[in-house]
């Protein structure tokens, strides 16, 4: 019996990967445990393990083919010798399996799921005031955007440098300090233990003494453990010290759900952050923000929680040639004009914003889209100008719904312009439950662009 | 028959368990007369200040908790006389004497105790959290055992710009138990950063005897998986502080890693002012009070080899008396702090 080779996910959130090498070629009897073929995905390159054997009787994908996605047969195995022959033709009948992966970093075993949303359309962003016209737009990842950060800052003053764990020799969990420990050295890139509240302490110190540490964690979730000395330490130390000592540092890591990682590891703290009087909170959407805001953050003189989120590392956006390009703080973005209903949301929350305004859009809802991109200080005025205009507003976020920060929005609203509002605010939330494992329930625990429509609509009273 | 079965013979070689320290005690140091009048003037200007923050709580001019440090003077007396400019001091909550040793104004401490405008933190951190960038003292934090990650963190700055200074981490035998601190030893004895981990056993972690807290209640010990060497040193003997301290700091600064030194003290008060202290006897408190007073100690010693009279020493005791007392008379007159206030340093403005 023929068994399909299919492509495997090797990560969580992993939707395609190049298939850089194949090491059989057909003809080869094949054992379980036998190498296949390298795969490179945006993070690492990995091998590809034989679970059946047989002989590798057809390479459906040839190698250097970039893009293949998730779950696409790239080989077919024959059982026998007979079978190798015979299935030639055939191998649309066969069996499908995906092979196991071997060493992985951040492999579950498991194929990924879907991703929950597609990523976003181009949409009719207004020209962008941070950018001057005619500037030379390169294309990259918002994993290296935030690489970049670092390290144009780290050239620049010889008081920043970044630690936590497997951030140095492994080139991060997430790749996203790739290439800092070649550049800058030990000194300065520092691996730690798997210790979150004590070097999560160590940093604040640091910063105490007036160095300016980039703190990653490997996600937020694990930032639970180091929580009383972000907001004890870092946060409340400056207004203690009746000014005289502050904190410059950044707490920065992937935030919220990834894909089925389930209820520990899917938590976003946007809104847990940005309770305390004392921090910062910035959370970027684009590759261009992440570069721009993360230089800022590096500079301000305070403690500055950065949320990033695992889905958008690998995706590419363009990003303006600049020598310093800083984006401030504290500023919202009105990514996609429009008139009709105002959609305030942020990081991923982006993506079921654009989707979202792109349905709508085809029935006739003209969608106005606000990266708010720093959750405190909020730039109440930029959605209090929008809602002026609209009169509705919508706010999506993946986390929980009580005590939000789309609760703070409508509040801010309700005392900020509510003679402007012709319906109520709409909340659209993660659901008020813990990240459930099961495909299907994780996509329902998530906000949906169906969601978001229906809402659209209902503000609209269509 | 696997290898950890053939122990027995090896065992009988080991060392018995019951040895108390990894390093053997340092003699007590010996003290010029400047310095044991130096010891002498810090201890009793802590002392009378914490008997006048006290007699001020009592009259409803302090607020909130006050931890007072009276019986455990000697600790970081002799610490400070073994440091330089530059290091870095953290401690906790019991944090008046810390201050006060490295050269904060009573006045300001004090000021600050009452919630005025003149207060070190212009009355916004209270007793529990005071710094002052130009002293090097990095607080003064209520949150038992945080304190020793961010000391920790003082000692990488250091290290990280490659000065010889060190950070002087002080915290109790109640903190001790606290998970962060072996988390901050491992990086600590890893990275090899210059911080002296003083460890100030009162033998009660607020009302909680050592014994009924801690498995290991040699603290000197609690570095021993991280390779850390510790010493118990006679907390109430000045000179037996100083001496330990100039070896533990000399130790970090030829750039060996941390070192932690345990500090055996007694705190006469209860934990706070709010503590009756049911949980040991009054003849307790009064036998250490009697017989190894730190201060008395040194006084003792002056006088028998004649480094000073009688009549010297109450000059001594009149102007500290004096610091004391106009602390007390600006800490209560200053004004508290404009409203304006509620809303400033919250955050740096760039």
């Amino acid at each position: 019996m023929p068994v399909n080779i299919l492509m495997p996910a090797l990560s969580p959130t992993m939707e395609e990967g190049k298939l850089a090498k194949w090491l059989k070629k057909p003809g080869d009897a094949i054992k379980s445990g036998d190498v296949l073929a390298e795969i490179e995905t945006d993070k690492a390159t990995m091998e590809v393990e034989a679970v059946d054997e047989g002989v590798l009787s057809k390479i459906l994908v040839p190698e250097g083919t970039e893009n293949v996605k998730v779950n696409t047969p790239i080989a077919v195995i024959a059982g026998d010798v007979e079978d190798a022959t015979a299935s030639a033709g055939s191998e649309e009948r066969a069996e499908s399996a995906p092979p196991v992966v071997a060493p992985a970093a951040q492999s579950t075993g498991a194929p990924a799921s879907a991703p929950a949303i597609p990523a976003a359309p181009k949409s009719a962003a207004p020209a962008d005031a941070e950018i001057p016209a005619g500037t030379n737009m390169v294309t990259m990842t918002v994993r290296e955007a935030l690489r970049d950060a670092m390290a144009e800052e780290m050239r620049r003053d010889a008081d920043v440098f970044v630690m936590g764990e497997e951030v140095a020799e492994y080139q991060g969990a997430y790749k996203v300090t790739q290439g800092l420990l070649q550049e800058f050295g030990a000194k300065r890139v520092i691996d730690t233990p798997i210790t979150e509240h004590g070097f999560a302490g160590i940093g604040v110190g640091a910063a105490m003494a007036g160095l300016k540490p980039i703190v990653e964690f490997m996600t937020f979730n694990f930032a639970m453990q180091a929580i009383d000395q972000i907001v004890n330490s870092a946060a409340k130390t400056l207004y203690m010290s009746g000014g005289q000592m502050g904190c410059p540092i950044v707490f920065r890591g992937p935030n919220g759900a990834a894909a089925r990682v389930a209820a520990q590891h899917s938590q976003d703290y946007a809104a847990w952050y940005s309770n305390i009087p004392g921090l910062k909170v910035v959370s970027p959407y684009s590759a261009a923000d992440a570069k721009g805001l993360l230089k800022s953050a590096i500079r301000d003189p305070n403690p500055i929680i950065f949320l990033e989120n695992e889905i958008m590392y690998g995706q590419s956006f363009e990003v303006p040639e600049i020598a310093d390009y800083l984006v401030p703080i504290g500023k919202a973005k009105v990514a996609r004009s429009g008139k009709d209903v105002t959609i305030v949301t942020w990081s991923i929350g982006m993506r079921y914003a654009l989707n979202a305004a792109a349905e709508l859009e085809k029935e006739g809802i003209d969608v106005e889209v606000i990266d708010l991109r720093t959750i405190r200080p909020m730039d109440t005025a930029t959605i209090v100008e929008s809602v002026k205009k609209t009169g509705r507003c919508i706010t999506i976020e993946e986390g929980y719904p009580q005590s939000g920060v789309g609760a703070e929005i409508a509040a801010r609203l309700m005392t900020e312009a509510f003679d402007y509002l012709d319906a109520p605010v709409i909340r659209i939330t993660g659901k008020d439950v813990p990240m459930p494992y099961a495909a299907n329930l994780e996509k329902l625990a998530l906000p949906s662009i169906a969601e978001i429509v229906a809402a659209a609509k209902a503000v609209l009273y269509r | 028959m696997p290898a950890t079965r053939a122990a027995p013979a090896t065992k009988a070689a080991r060392k018995p368990a019951a040895a108390k320290t990894n390093l053997p005690v340092t003699p007590p140091a010996t003290f010029t007369k400047e310095q044991e009048l130096e010891a002498y003037r810090i201890m009793l200007l802590i002392r009378r200040f914490e008997e006048k923050s006290g007699q001020m709580y009592g009259m409803g001019l302090i607020g909130g908790f006050c931890h007072l440090y009276i019986g455990q003077e000697a600790v970081v007396t002799g610490m400070q006389m073994a440091s330089k400019e530059g290091d870095a001091v953290i401690t906790g909550y019991r944090d008046h004497g810390h201050m006060l040793a490295c050269g904060m104004a009573a006045k300001g401490v004090l000021a600050e105790l009452t919630g005025r405008r003149g207060g070190l933190s212009k009355g916004k951190g209270g007793s529990m959290h005071m710094f002052s960038k130009e002293k090097h003292f990095y607080g003064g934090h209520g949150i038992v055992g945080a304190q020793v990650s961010l000391g920790t963190g003082l000692a990488f700055a250091h290290k990280y710009r490659g000065n010889d200074n060190v950070s002087l981490t002080y915290f109790g035998d109640g903190a001790s138990n606290q998970g962060q601190v072996y988390e901050s030893f491992n990086m600590a004895e890893l990275w090899k950063l210059p911080v002296v981990y003083v460890i100030e056993n009162n033998r009660y972690a607020m009302g909680t005897a050592v014994t009924r807290a801690s498995a290991q209640t040699d603290f000197s010990r609690r570095g021993i998986s991280f390779n850390i060497p510790g010493e118990q040193v006679d907390g109430m003997d000045v000179r037996a502080v100083k001496a330990a301290a100039d070896k533990a700091i000399a130790w970090c600064r030829a750039g060996n890693g941390p070192y932690i030194l345990e500090m055996q003290t007694y705190r006469y008060r209860g934990h706070s002012m709010s503590d009756p202290a049911k949980y040991r006897t009054r003849e307790e408190v009064q036998k250490v009070r009697d017989e190894s007073d730190p201060i008395e100690m040194v006084r003792n010693r002056i006088l028998a080899q004649k480094f000073a009279g009688e009549d010297d020493l109450k000059k001594i005791d009149a102007d500290v008396r004096n610091i004391v007392n106009e602390a007390a008379e600006f800490a209560t007159s200053d004004p508290e702090p404009d409203p304006s206030e509620l809303y400033t340093d919250i955050l740096v403005e760039s």
